[in-house]
C-alpha cells in the first residue's frame, strides 16, 4: 500500500474535473476551486444524508420484522412484496401527511426547534465517522473525542422537547432521560478509552489501520480486559441511545410515550430518525474501536484489497485518482456498515427478548455496577502491557508491539485535511 | 473565500444568540439560545483548525453546562415556565457593566497596531515535536506538504490542520519537546503543565466528594436501632 495512491480527496477530484471544463471555457483557477469546493461539500452532505436517512428506513423495517418473528408473527407482509420491504416508506408518507400539532400549553418556539436539535446532533456524528479507510467527511485528529462530544448533544434536544411540551408525561420522560444519559456517558467514555489507549491515537483511521490483518489483531482480542470492555461498551451504548431494556424515557406502560408524547407527524418521525441513526452511530463506533473497523479480518482478503489500492491510477484523466482504491474503499464501507448492522440487529433482538428495567434499577446498574466495572477494566488495561513486559518481556502476547505497528501504519496517510495552506479556498 | 463566508455566518450566530439570551425572559428559551451561541463558538474554533478546542467546547459547554442548566430549571421550577423579570435598576446596572466591558474590549482591540505586532512575531512559529510525531510528519510530507522540506514547516502545517493532540497530551504530562528543541537546549528544559493539571484534577475530586456529601440523603439515626446494630 503506497500512501500516494490513496491521497486524493473528493475536493481534489472535483477540482481536476471542473478544471478540465474551466480550461475550455477560460475561467480562472480561483473560481474553479470555489466551484469544486461547493460541489464537494454538496456531494459529501448528500451522501451522508443518504446514509443517515437510509439506514433508519432499513432498521425500522428490520425492527418490525424481527419483533414479529420473535413474537411468532409475520410482521409486515403487504407493502412491497411478501417481505413488506416498503413498509417504512409507506409509514413515512403517512407521517408527513399528518397535521403538525403544537399543544396549547407548549412553548411553541422550543417545541418546534427541539426535534431539529436532536437530529442535528445525531447527524453531526456521521461527519467524523470514517465509512472506509480514506472515506471520511471530516478527518479530524481527535475524531474519537469529537464523536463522543457530538453524540452527547442529542440529550439536549430531548430534554428541551420534554420540557416545552407542557405535559407531565413528557416532562417525566425528559427528566429520566437527562438523568440516564448524563450518567451513562461516564462509563461509555471510559470503555471507549480502552481501545484508544491500546492504539495511542484518537484518529479513527489510525485505529482502523492498526487492526488490519487477521481478526485476532482486532482490539477486542488484544487483551482479556479489552474483550470485557467491548461488552461493557455495548451495554452502555445501548443505554445511551435509550433502547430497551433501558428505554425508561419512553416507557409506554408508565409514561404514555415519554418525551415525545405530544409530538406527531414529521417532528415525531425525525425523533425516530435520530434514534435509529444514533443506534447505527454507536454500533459503528463499537465496530471501529473493537471489531477492526473496515477490515474484513481474514488476512488473504485484506491483502488482496490492499493490492487493489493504487490500481488503475490516473483513470478518467485525473491525477491521483485510482479505480482500485475506490473499489477497495467501497468494499471497506460495505464491511463497516455490515458490522454496524449486525450490532444494531443485536440491539433489536435484545429489545424484544428482555424485560424493561425500573428507573431506579437503571440508575443502580450504571452508578453501582457499570462505572466501577469500566474503571476497573480501564486500570487493568493500563497495567496489562506492563505486567506482560515484566513477565514475558514483550508488551503483547503475539504479533508485533503496538508501538512499532503505529509508526508503520501512520506512514500510509490516506486522507488529506484541507487546510489554509493547501485547501482550495486559498 | 468560503472560510470567510462561514466565519461571518457563525459570528452572526454567536452574537445573535448572545443578544437573544439577554433579551428573552423565559429561562429555557435562554438555554436554547445559549446552545446556538456556544455551538457557533465551537464552529468558529473548527474554522480556525482548533479541532480539540472545538470538541471540548461542545462537550463541556453545550453538552454539559447547558444540560445541567435545563435540568436545574426543571427540578426547581414552581410554575410551568420560569420567567425572569428584571427591574429597571438591574437593567441600568447590567447595561453599565456590559457597556463598560464592551468599551474596554473594543478599544483595546481597536488601538492595538496589529501590523507592527505581527511583524515582531518570529517568521515561522514552527514547533518540532516528539520523535514519532516528526516521523509521522516526514511520512506525511511525501503527500501532504510537498515542496516544503524543513520539519519546522511541516509541523507548522500540521498545527494549522488542527493535529495538535499529541503536543497537547505531552504538554499535560510535563513535556514540551517543541520548546526544548526550538531553543536548542540553551535555556534548560521548558516546563509543561503537569502541576496545574494535577492541581485541577485534585480540585475536581474535592468538589465531587463535597457535592456528593451535600447531596446525600440525611437520614435521622435512631440511637436504639444503631446501638442494636452495633
Amino acid at each position: 500500500m503506497n500512501g500516494l495512491f490513496a491521497a486524493i480527496t473528493l475536493q481534489d477530484f472535483l477540482t481536476s474535473l471542473v478544471g478540465g471544463f474551466a480550461r475550455s471555457m477560460k475561467i480562472d483557477t480561483e473560481t474553479t476551486a470555489t466551484i469544486a469546493f461547493f460541489l464537494a461539500a454538496l456531494i459529501h452532505a448528500s451522501l451522508l444524508l443518504g446514509l443517515f436517512a437510509g439506514l433508519p428506513v432499513f432498521y425500522i423495517w428490520l425492527e418490525r420484522k424481527v419483533a414479529g418473528r420473535i413474537q411468532d408473527r409475520l410482521g409486515p407482509t403487504r407493502v412491497g412484496g411478501s417481505f413488506g420491504w416498503l413498509q417504512t416508506i409507506a409509514d413515512g408518507i403517512k407521517l408527513i401527511q399528518k397535521e403538525d400539532l403544537v399543544p396549547e400549553d407548549a412553548d411553541s418556539l422550543i417545541f418546534r426547534m427541539s426535534p431539529y436539535l436532536a437530529t442535528i446532533a445525531s447527524f453531526a456524528a456521521f461527519m467524523v465517522l470514517p465509512i472506509a479507510d480514506g472515506w471520511v467527511a471530516v478527518s479530524a485528529e481527535c475524531g474519537a473525542f469529537l464523536i463522543l462530544a457530538l453524540m452527547s448533544l442529542e440529550v439536549l434536544g430531548i430534554i428541551l422537547a420534554g420540557y416545552s411540551s407542557g405535559s407531565k408525561w413528557a416532562l417525566f420522560g425528559a427528566m429520566r432521560e437527562a438523568a440516564q444519559m448524563v450518567s451513562y456517558e461516564i462509563p461509555m467514555a471510559i470503555c471507549a478509552l480502552i481501545p484508544l489507549l491500546i492504539a495511542g491515537s484518537l484518529n479513527f483511521q489510525v485505529i482502523g489501520r492498526m487492526q488490519s490483518g487477521w481478526f485476532w489483531n482486532w482490539f477486542i482480542f488484544h487483551d482479556p480486559f479489552a474483550f470485557l470492555a467491548f461488552f461493557c461498551y455495548f451495554t452502555v451504548a445501548t443505554a445511551s441511545v435509550k433502547r430497551a431494556p433501558f428505554d425508561l424515557a419512553e416507557a409506554e406502560s408508565e409514561l404514555v410515550a415519554g418525551f415525545h408524547t405530544e409530538y406527531s407527524g414529521f417532528r415525531w418521525s425525525i425523533f425516530f430518525l435520530a434514534e435509529y441513526s444514533s443506534m447505527f452511530a454507536v454500533s459503528a463506533v463499537a465496530a471501529l474501536l473493537f471489531l477492526g473497523g473496515s477490515n474484513v479480518g481474514l488476512f488473504g482478503i485484506d491483502e488482496l484489497l490492499g493490492h487493489l489500492r493504487g490500481a488503475g491510477t490516473g483513470a478518467l484523466g485525473i491525477e491521483g485518482f485510482s479505480v482500485g482504491t475506490y473499489l477497495a474503499n467501497l468494499i471497506g464501507a460495505g464491511v463497516l456498515i455490515a458490522k454496524g448492522c449486525l450490532l444494531v440487529f443485536v440491539q433489536i433482538w435484545v429489545r424484544w427478548t428482555l424485560p424493561r428495567l425500573r428507573i431506579d434499577q437503571v440508575m443502580t446498574t450504571c452508578l453501582k455496577y457499570l462505572v466501577p466495572i469500566s474503571c476497573f477494566l480501564f486500570l487493568m488495561a493500563v497495567l496489562w502491557p506492563l505486567v506482560l513486559a515484566s513477565t514475558i518481556r514483550r508488551p503483547t502476547f503475539s504479533g508485533q508491539p503496538m508501538g512499532d505497528k503505529s509508526v508503520q501504519h501512520i506512514a500510509v496517510p490516506a486522507v488529506r485535511v484541507a487546510s489554509k495552506s493547501e485547501g482550495v479556498a486559498r | 473565500m468560503t472560510d470567510e463566508l462561514l466565519f461571518w455566518v457563525f459570528s452572526i450566530l454567536v452574537c445573535g444568540g448572545a443578544i437573544a439570551v439577554v433579551a428573552t425572559q423565559n429561562v429555557v428559551r435562554m438555554a436554547f439560545w445559549l446552545v446556538v451561541s456556544l455551538g457557533s463558538v465551537a464552529a468558529l474554533f473548527f474554522l480556525l483548525h482548533a479541532d480539540f478546542l472545538g470538541a471540548a467546547q461542545l462537550l463541556i459547554y453545550v453538552g454539559g453546562t447547558v444540560v445541567l442548566l435545563v435540568f436545574g430549571v426543571m427540578l426547581t421550577a414552581s410554575g410551568p415556565y420560569v420567567q425572569i423579570r428584571t427591574s429597571p435598576a438591574e437593567m441600568i446596572f447590567g447595561a453599565t457593566v456590559g457597556g463598560g466591558l464592551f468599551f474596554v474590549l473594543f478599544s483595546s482591540i481597536g488601538w492595538v497596531d496589529w501590523v507592527s505586532l505581527s511583524a515582531r512575531l518570529p517568521a515561522t512559529p514552527a514547533i518540532p515535536a516528539a520523535s514519532d510525531y516528526a516521523q509521522e510528519s516526514r511520512a506525511g510530507q511525501q503527500v501532504t506538504v510537498a515542496g516544503s522540506s524543513s520539519p519546522a514547516a511541516e509541523l507548522d502545517a500540521q498545527q494549522q490542520q488542527g493535529r495538535t493532540i499529541r503536543q497537547l497530551g505531552l504538554g499535560f504530562l510535563g513535556l514540551r519537546p517543541d520548546r526544548n528543541l526550538k531553543e536548542g537546549g540553551t535555556r534548560g528544559l521548558a516546563p509543561g503543565y503537569l502541576l496545574p493539571f494535577e492541581i485541577i484534577s485534585i480540585h475536581l475530586l474535592v468538589v465531587l466528594i463535597g457535592a456528593s456529601y451535600l447531596a446525600r440523603a440525611k437520614r435521622r439515626v435512631d440511637r436504639n436501632e444503631s446501638r442494636g446494630l452495633g
